[in-house]
């Protein structure tokens, strides 16, 4: 598909507009939240404890009187970094994986998918659970233990769509000419590989930020007083009978930045292939 | 179909051996000495030596594995760092409870999904259909301990309707047959208790069926869409059969396959989301046990959860594929899986 329809047809799909937006509004808070956060994130007040929604803290204070509003918003930065940095980490390795066991077939095929195979077998947050207790819990290691954690799927997708690749005619007659293989692959079929690696990516980059939550949540991740919001959420359960706003507006802003990129995911799918809408 | 099974059964193997390795190494690669976590910080080094060389710390790790492995067919899986009691009989016990919670939420994200899934597709651009997909896209895009967390909030504390946390209220009285509460308070007549055992599993069952709620819905629609635009589905209702009776005997059952399929798949999602829904509620199963456990350096306790929850992670799929070749004739004729 050429560049151009991708584009417009983005543009008109009302879903994948709506995601763009939500993502691009939460980066933007991200770049800019030195400037437009009301309190240090990190500033006790203890005077204003668990001190619910007002025009002075339009998200309430949490248990040590710290704006939670302030920590959202730093928050957004270290949620969108754990996305990009999670998945990039299964996004390389996972797609060379996926190349090479495409591309040469059985006998590097079965050793990478079958230890593919393996790591799929253990649910997902267990895996990353265990990996960070081998790591130690931080938020580096939580962006790490989740990249891990999904190389499989990466590679899987890349290694069916070069399955196909491999049999069409263009790469036959590369082949044909004399190309070795490697230039093959970086130069034929990685190009190619592109599309639904974004569209995985995307969706990915959802999963990442709740599992980064989830690890956060658990006690595994950033270590207090990081305003991550797993973390928030987490110290918001304690006073969730007299102070549920410590608990919502975190986990609504999680929410909120997965649905966008779940949202435009989606539709960056259907744009590809609108066979699947 | 044996020789399907038969391969399917190879790859089990495979893959059990593989995760097994994994989870040795792996617990392996933790910093700190067993030996020493085992005994506390103060215990002498002639002790620790002494605990080493019985728990076979000493040995080679191929040695120690086969030890391990060997152990594991035995049912031994050692035992808690923290309460002394083999991992085995820990983990049966809140296995059943993550049983219970599990089956609850499969079935009420099934029943909640096909339905919705079902109704969006027959009704395609309606506003239940836009409804539905909406909730489903919030669905998983919430994090379910969030979710949870605000139920809660909403049920518990401000309404009142239903506990926050654990099996059952306190000072029940509660007889063990299988383990299972529901089953066990209907076998031996105690409504009070089935009734409070019901509202205990309310919040935790829907908070952990949303995930595949959504999924179970958006498959359904989309493979049931797939089907409605078959030439039998034509046939079918030419014959003058009448709708719901198309709709349910020969579309539904025709697009069964990837909503099962989908099932299967989502299981680790499941499990995965057993942990978090257990450690909201104070659910006493086997997702809080294990995240317990880590937090506590129980490693043995660690280890035979994770392996525990892998080996039915493969059992799944692998009921998953078995029933997957039963439901579809074509494949028993070709013979390939």
């Amino acid at each position: 598909m050429e560049r151009v329809e991708v584009f417009s047809g983005l543009k008109k799909n009302r879903r994948a507009l709506f995601g763009l937006i939500l993502i691009g509004l939460l980066v933007f808070v991200a770049l800019i939240g030195p400037w437009i956060s009301p309190y240090n994130p990190l500033t006790p007040d203890p005077i204003h404890r668990l001190k619910g929604p007002s025009w002075s803290h339009p998200f309430g204070t949490d248990s040590l009187g710290r704006d939670i509003l302030s920590r959202v918003i730093y928050g957004s930065r270290i949620s969108i970094l754990i996305g990009l940095i999670a998945v990039s980490i299964s996004l390389i390795p996972g797609t060379i994986l996926g190349l090479l066991a495409g591309f040469y077939g059985r006998r590097v095929d079965e050793p990478i998918m079958r230890g593919m195979d393996i790591m799929l077998a253990f649910p997902a947050i267990l895996l990353a659970i265990f990996i960070t207790a081998i790591l130690g819990p931080s938020l580096l290691n939580t962006m790490i233990a989740v990249g891990i954690v999904y190389i499989p799927h990466y590679a899987r997708i890349v290694r069916s769509t070069v399955l196909s690749l491999k049999e069409q005619l263009f790469v036959q007659a590369v082949k044909a000419l004399g190309g070795k293989n490697l230039r093959i692959i970086a130069l034929h079929i990685f190009p190619n590989t592109i599309p639904p690696i974004i569209v995985y990516a995307t969706l990915g980059m959802g999963t990442a930020v709740l599992q980064a939550a989830a690890l956060g949540f658990l006690g595994l991740g950033a270590q207090p007083p990081t305003p991550e919001w797993g973390a928030m959420l987490s110290e918001g359960r304690q006073y969730i009978q007299n102070a549920p706003h410590v608990a919502a507006f975190p986990g609504l802003a999680i929410f909120t930045l997965v649905l966008g990129f779940n949202l435009f995911g989606d539709g960056f799918r259907d744009v590809l292939d609108p066979s699947l809408k | 179909m044996i020789h399907f099974i038969a391969r399917r059964f190879f790859h089990l193997i495979f893959i059990l051996i593989g995760v097994s390795l994994l989870v040795f190494f792996m617990l392996r690669l933790i910093p700190g000495d067993p030996a020493q976590l085992l005994l506390g910080e103060f215990a002498s080094p002639q002790d620790v030596a002494a605990i080493r060389e019985r728990l076979g710390l000493d040995r080679s790790y191929p040695y120690q594995y086969l030890i391990y492995i060997q152990n594991l067919f035995r049912g031994d899986m050692g035992i808690s760092i923290r309460s002394g009691i083999p991992v085995s009989e820990e983990m049966f016990v809140r296995f059943l409870a993550t049983v219970e919670l599990s089956v609850a939420a499969m079935l009420i994200s099934s029943l909640i999904g096909i339905w919705a899934g079902v109704i969006s597709s027959i009704r395609k651009y309606s506003a239940f259909d836009y409804g539905a997909m909406v909730m489903a896209l919030v669905g998983i895009s919430m994090p379910i301990f969030w979710l949870g967390l605000m139920l809660i909030y909403l049920f518990s504390v401000k309404l009142g309707l239903l506990p926050m946390m654990g099996r059952f209220s306190i000072g029940m009285d509660y007889e063990t047959i299988t383990g299972l509460v529901l089953l066990d308070s209907l076998l031996k007549g105690n409504f009070p208790l089935f009734l409070n055992s019901l509202k205990h599993l309310i919040l935790p069952a829907f908070t952990l069926a949303t995930i595949p709620m959504a999924i179970i819905a958006r498959m359904t629609r989309s493979s049931m869409l797939d089907v409605m635009s078959k030439d039998y589905i034509r046939t079918a209702r030419a014959k003058g059969l009448s709708y719901s009776r198309v709709i349910l005997q020969h579309a539904l059952k025709n697009a069964f396959l990837p909503i099962l399929t989908v099932i299967g798949l989502n299981f680790g999602l499941l499990l995965g989301g057993a942990v978090m829904t257990e450690t909201i509620f104070s659910w006493p199963g086997l997702g809080r046990y294990v995240v317990d456990s880590l937090l506590a350096r129980d490693y043995p306790a660690v280890q035979g959860c994770i392996l525990f929850f892998a080996v039915i992670m493969v059992l799944v799929n692998l009921v998953v594929d078995i029933l997957y070749f039963y439901l579809d004739p074509r494949l028993r004729i070709d013979g390939k899986g």
